[in-house]
């Protein structure tokens, strides 16, 4: 696929799952994203990767629309997923949230049972009433997410008891059990150790068969690793965005150069 | 600087520097335990002075006698019939009990100098030829028949029999004469008169300033119990209701500041103050009738409301947002988010500020007295929601009520008042930490 912003960007955003316009963000008197044009492919990771602040993660979070539950954040410009616009006032944010899953920095797991937290996304949004209908989705989410095998005799033990690593992926069967098409993720490694770091990154890799995957990571290694597309944010702008390959092997911009190289950040 | 130049070489020896920060905390935590040790001493002087003349109020002497209902005394008609049963008032059926206490003592060989007919029929209750009256209306069966009774002896003879009166206080006491004392003594040596449990004491209504004797708690529990129902059922809902609207959906603006401004100023304003409100309000503009329990009911439900309303949302705050986040990053709408995961999480806090909330209430006298629950009510409140209308009295108001009457044996009722206080606020406190333990241990 060649469809970074420079060369043909009429032609990238009708196959884009997620085409951004013009996005400006705003916190109060912060302007926190600025002037974002970005166009993200389907079934592939893409890494959004910037120093601390540089609005990487306010951007992923106007994907599903999150900034709506801040009030203080204003939110000017377009995106659309399969090219609608999510800001039309005939969207519903709750509904788009079910198609554009979410996993979070911090694992939060709800504190009730393993099957309870998985199955509460495909009950809410009416998928399932069925018990035996409910128990294969749990099964199925719980699998894709590689972590049926250490659960599955203790589906009714309460999440929150689970490791860090375990708490993730217990996040993220929760998030793909209500069947998104994009999975946003926000630093969803930042507070576990190496090992489980590892099992999430090669459960990312075999997500984006399925799925459009954004994360967010500061972990320069990490975008390196899993994704296929690249964007590098700096003070609130898109500074770069490509291949991911190529944008660690062959920067345009100096600043992207500086980051990847530790000058900056 | 100086301290460095005074810190020593070796770490075996103390640097005067530490030994400062030593006896600092060896002050703090001493202070601290003589904080705890007062506090403890207050708490036992309290216990002392509320049991030690209290636990006598569940404890009453009765006299034990066979009692000869006399037709010709209490049914000249013959009729048994209840109309003309009532015309016979209580004066009857005192001759009645007088007769029989006299034919008791003369059987049992009691013979005691200087002691009138007077005397004798003095140590009966006043309030004991009402108690038979009522007995045998209920059931006119029993005229012509002579039943075992045991009726309520008179507050002084019950006195003696607990300690607080003796013979020589008897002798300043024109209520009571120390032959009826020895009269008392001789009968408790038959097992004629003896001091029983008095389980009357929680279900009686109250009496008169000259039968302390026959003092209870019932309408007070009721009227109690009929408010704290209404304060239920009314803060709760509304105290939560507003919690969580004001603090998962209201906009964070002046107007919403404000309110929470005078919320918390609402919880610091004296109770005094409500109950004028309610008196105003509710009575003089509503027209709800006084002394009864659905004013004090609203009154102490405008009272608890922040209190409530402080502790639901002390305890949705304290719910991590990542919670809320969670719920709503997987497409929950924020109602459904607060009420499946936010509520629960916060249940516990709710519970138990909304108990504690309910205790302070069930405390509370001065709004009650203004809206009028310091009368004498010796019915019963119907059962509700009617009952709520009629008037009835209140814990504390009754406590108040009796510390005011001039007889000693209201001293003990009333302490006897304090400790099924005290008992009824001891089980909601229970109750608030059982429930909070439960809901906490689910996760």
């Amino acid at each position: 696929m060649k469809d970074t912003l420079t060369e043909g960007r009429g032609t990238a955003a009708d196959t884009a799952k997620i085409a951004v316009r013009g996005l400006q963000v705003h916190y109060g008197d912060t302007h926190a994203v600025r002037d974002v044009d970005v166009d993200i492919p389907d079934r592939a990771v893409t890494a959004l990767i910037g120093p601390s602040g540089c609005g990487k993660s306010t951007f992923l979070r106007c994907l599903n629309r999150m900034n709506d539950t801040i009030p203080a954040a204003r939110v000017t410009g377009e995106i659309r997923i399969d090219g609608e616009d999510i800001h039309d006032a005939r969207v519903d944010p709750v509904q788009l949230r079910a198609k554009v899953g979410m996993v979070f920095q911090k694992p939060n797991p709800f504190p009730k049972s393993i099957r309870d937290n998985v199955a509460y996304g495909p009950k809410i949004h009416g998928l399932t009433r069925k018990r035996s209908e409910l128990d294969e989705v749990v099964e199925k989410s719980l699998r894709r997410a590689a972590l049926w095998d250490e659960v599955k005799n203790r589906l009714d033990a309460p999440g929150t008891g689970l490791s860090g690593g375990q708490q993730q992926r217990l996040c993220i069967a929760r998030a793909i059990a209500t069947s998104p098409e994009i999975l946003l993720m926000d630093e969803p490694c930042s507070s576990l150790d190496p090992i489980a770091t590892a099992q999430i990154e090669e459960l990312i890799d075999e997500l984006r068969s399925r799925f459009a995957v954004v994360i967010v990571t500061h972990s320069m290694q990490q975008a390196a690793r899993v994704s296929q597309r690249t964007a590098f944010f700096h003070l609130g702008r898109m500074v770069e965005y490509g291949d991911t390959g190529k944008l660690f092997t062959n920067p345009a911009d100096p600043r992207t150069e500086s980051y990847i190289t530790g000058r900056i950040g | 600087m100086s301290d460095q130049a005074a810190r020593p070489t070796s770490l075996l020896e103390r640097s005067s520097y530490t030994a400062r920060r030593h006896a600092a905390e060896t002050r703090f935590r001493a202070c601290g335990l003589g904080a705890i040790l007062i506090g403890l001493a207050a708490l036992t002087m309290l216990l002392a002075s509320v049991l030690g003349p209290g636990l006598g109020a569940f404890r009453q002497t009765h006299i034990h006698l066979p009692i000869h209902l006399d037709a010709a005394a209490l049914d000249k008609s013959g009729t048994r019939d209840p109309e003309v049963l009532k015309k016979v008032t209580t004066l009857g059926y005192g001759k009645v009990i007088d007769k029989a206490l006299a034919e008791a003592v003369a059987q049992a060989g009691i013979a005691i100098e200087g002691l009138s007919d007077a005397e004798i029929s003095g140590i009966i209750s006043r309030e004991a030829p009402a108690q038979l009256r009522r007995k045998v209306l209920a059931n006119p069966g029993l005229i012509g028949e002579t039943i075992p009774l045991s009726i309520l002896a008179d507050g002084r003879i019950d006195g003696y029999l607990k300690g607080r009166v003796t013979a020589a206080t008897a002798a300043l006491d024109s209520n009571v004469s120390p032959a009826q004392l020895q009269l008392a003594d001789a009968m408790g040596e038959r097992g004629l008169i003896s001091l029983d449990l008095n389980a009357a004491f929680l279900t009686a209504p109250d009496a008169s300033d000259q039968r302390p004797e026959a003092a209870g708690l019932g309408v007070a529990i009721l009227g109690s119990a009929y408010m704290m129902l209404i304060v239920l059922a009314l803060a709760l809902p509304i105290g939560v209701a507003a919690s969580i609207y004001l603090e998962e959906f209201a906009p964070k603006n002046r107007l919403t500041d404000l309110i929470e401004v005078n919320i918390a100023n609402l919880a610091a304003v004296p109770s005094i103050v409500f109950g004028i409100l309610g008196l105003a309000i509710f009575i003089n503009v509503a027209g709800l009738p006084q002394s009864a329990p659905v004013v004090g009911g609203l009154v102490l439900t405008l009272m608890t409301l922040p209190t409530i309303i402080i502790a639901t949302r002390a305890s949705l705050k304290a719910v991590p947002p990542s919670i809320r986040e969670a719920a709503l990053g997987l497409g929950a709408s924020r109602m459904q988010a607060v009420f499946h995961h936010v509520l629960p999480l916060a249940a516990p806090g709710i519970l138990t500020g909304a108990i504690l909330g309910l205790a302070q209430a069930l405390g509370e006298t001065a709004p009650l007295l203004l809206i009028g629950m310091v009368a004498f009510v010796r019915e019963y409140p119907g059962a509700p929601p009617e009952g709520l209308f009629d008037p009835a009295s209140a814990l504390p108001v009754q406590i108040y009520n009796w510390t005011q009457r001039a007889d000693p044996a209201f001293v003990e009722r009333a302490s006897g008042a304090i400790i099924v206080l005290l008992a009824f606020l001891l089980v909601m406190n229970a109750a608030a930490i059982l429930l909070r333990r439960r809901f906490e241990r689910r996760w």
